[in-house]
């Protein structure tokens, strides 16, 4: 390195002089490792904030989708925007199961306030049977109104753990808060072909018209081990999916859960007197 | 001319990272059961390394020995990130799928071994060409091995159904076995016997070899 012949009379500019400098001095030690750090985060922190609209109108934009679809109202090229003026978001108080303005329901975010002591609570072992950990106060559900503006469906968020992951979906009912009318999630990690058949279309469709509970109110809904029943409890019976015996437990717990007393069900029970209400 | 070209072509059989060198096996098992979401692995994974083998290649005289491995994964991680986030961007679907996957390329051996081997000590453009040769030789072993898990796993390709499956009402029953990450261990296996079969120079020499200890009877 000193034999380097240097133009003595300009001295270098002190760029040159970094690079000049032997790798395995400190100061360059340190020096590269800023200067990379630097550049890195720079370029890490303009692809994620220069990303971040079009990433939060992919998210928006399918979780209307999965609305839509779980409502049968899903039509392939149909303009999702449009579509999806005929829905409208509310708040329901998990607590009591009445509609509630607490929050807003354009800016609510049911999965964060889970996570938050003062916006939920913490379940029990016991209590928690969709394996959640807490619940949230109060859940974004969605009325689906038809061209006359009566509420054809309506759609609650449900989540629950699966055997990879939990699942986040939709289950939509009727205005009676028995019949179903479909169940579709739009987030898990089971098992692609085995557990991940929670999405195929035709199992799907096997809880159209299943009903969650018998006359006498009694919860009765469930993902049978196998196929479902084909006597009088068929109807309340979906069946297994084969090979994904744990997923399938999974679903039916959640699904349980959520229609259930700690759930919706209260909110459900006099579902069709709320709407009349709330006209 | 025929040299750049061998950068590129090399990498696919005569020295395949997957099924020579068996790297990059972890994300192989776990992103195979469909094509699309191996294809765009693929397409993830190539750009990074050849990206970071290009960035880390144009400022190797300046990487200190001591850090350089730090330095390396400083650069793969950032490019995975970049990558992560064009995905959520542009390819939602996929990258929920694969969005773990995707944050894995970094500990991808086939990355940093790469970096690490070539272009610490060869020019931008070469390290480039060499990034991309990996990254398709690797690409070429998923594809395969994700080919064969959809059709015969779930009797579709690139998520269109070929074979009818009895699930739907056809007459396919599929070969559940086939999604479950350990028959990609199988498949790559089966590769690399025929390779090795028919390339008979990829074949390791045996490290000692069993002496023939049979007794002999005596009279």
């Amino acid at each position: 390195m000193a034999e380097r012949p240097e133009a003595s009379d300009r001295p270098l500019s002190p760029w040159r002089r970094v690079l000049a400098m032997p790798n395995d001095r400190p100061a360059k030690i340190v020096g590269v490792a800023v200067v990379l750090c630097l550049l890195c985060s720079i370029i890490v922190s303009a692809a994620a904030i220069g990303l971040k609209p079009r990433q939060e109108a992919n998210k928006k934009l399918e979780i209307q989708r999965n609305i839509l679809q779980v409502a049968g109202l899903m039509r392939p090229g149909a303009d999702i925007n449009e579509l999806f003026k005929q829905i409208e978001p509310r708040i329901v108080d998990l607590r009591n199961g009445e509609f509630t303005d607490a929050v807003d329901p354009a800016t609510y975010d049911q999965r964060a306030a889970a996570r938050d002591p003062a916006q939920s609570e913490a379940l029990t072992k016991d209590e928690d049977l969709a394996g959640i950990g807490r619940k949230a106060h109060y859940a974004t559900v969605y009325l689906v109104k038809d061209d006359a503006g009566q509420v054809s469906s309506v759609i609650l968020p449900v989540h629950g753990y699966g055997l990879w992951s939990t699942l986040y979906g939709y289950l939509a009912v009727k205005p009676d808060g028995r019949e179903v009318v479909g169940l579709q999630f739009y987030e898990h990690a089971e098992t692609p072909g085995l557990g991940g058949e929670v999405d195929n279309t035709r199992w799907r469709r096997l809880w159209q018209g299943k009903l969650l509970y018998d006359p006498e109110g009694d919860l009765r809904v469930e993902v049978a081990k196998g196929a479902a029943s084909t006597g009088p409890d068929g109807v309340y019976q979906v069946d297994g999916l084969a090979g994904a015996t744990l997923t399938s437990r999974g679903v039916s717990n959640l699904v349980r859960y959520w229609a259930g007393q700690d759930g919706f069900g209260p909110f459900l029970k006099h579902l069709e007197e709320r709407l009349a209400e709330d006209g | 001319m025929a040299n750049t070209r061998r950068l590129v072509t090399e990498p696919l059989l005569e020295n395949n990272p997957v099924v020579l060198q068996t790297l990059g096996i972890c994300s192989a098992l776990a992103v195979t059961s469909s094509m699309k979401v191996s294809l765009i692995m693929c397409i993830a994974l190539t750009s990074v390394v050849a990206f970071s083998n290009l960035s880390i290649s144009l400022i190797r005289h300046q990487i200190p020995g001591s850090i350089r491995i730090i330095v390396q994964m400083v650069i793969i991680a950032s490019l995975v990130i970049v990558v992560d986030q064009i995905l959520k961007a542009y390819a939602y679907e996929a990258s929920k799928t694969l969005s773990v996957f995707v944050g894995l390329i970094i500990t991808n051996c086939i990355v940093m071994g790469r970096a690490e081997a070539y272009a610490m000590q060869n020019p931008p453009m070469m390290s480039f060409l060499d990034g991309v040769g990996n990254g398709l030789g690797y690409s070429m072993i998923l594809m395969m091995v994700a080919t064969i898990r959809e059709f015969f796993g779930a009797g579709s390709l690139f998520g269109i159904e070929v074979l009818p499956l009895v699930a739907n009402g056809g007459w396919y029953q599929p070969n559940g076995l086939l999604l479950l990450p350990p028959s990609a261990f199988f498949i790559i296996g089966g590769f690399i016997w025929i390779l090795r079969t028919v390339k008979s120079r990829q074949r390791e020499r045996l490290d000692y070899k069993i002496m023939n200890a049979q007794v002999q009877e005596h009279g």
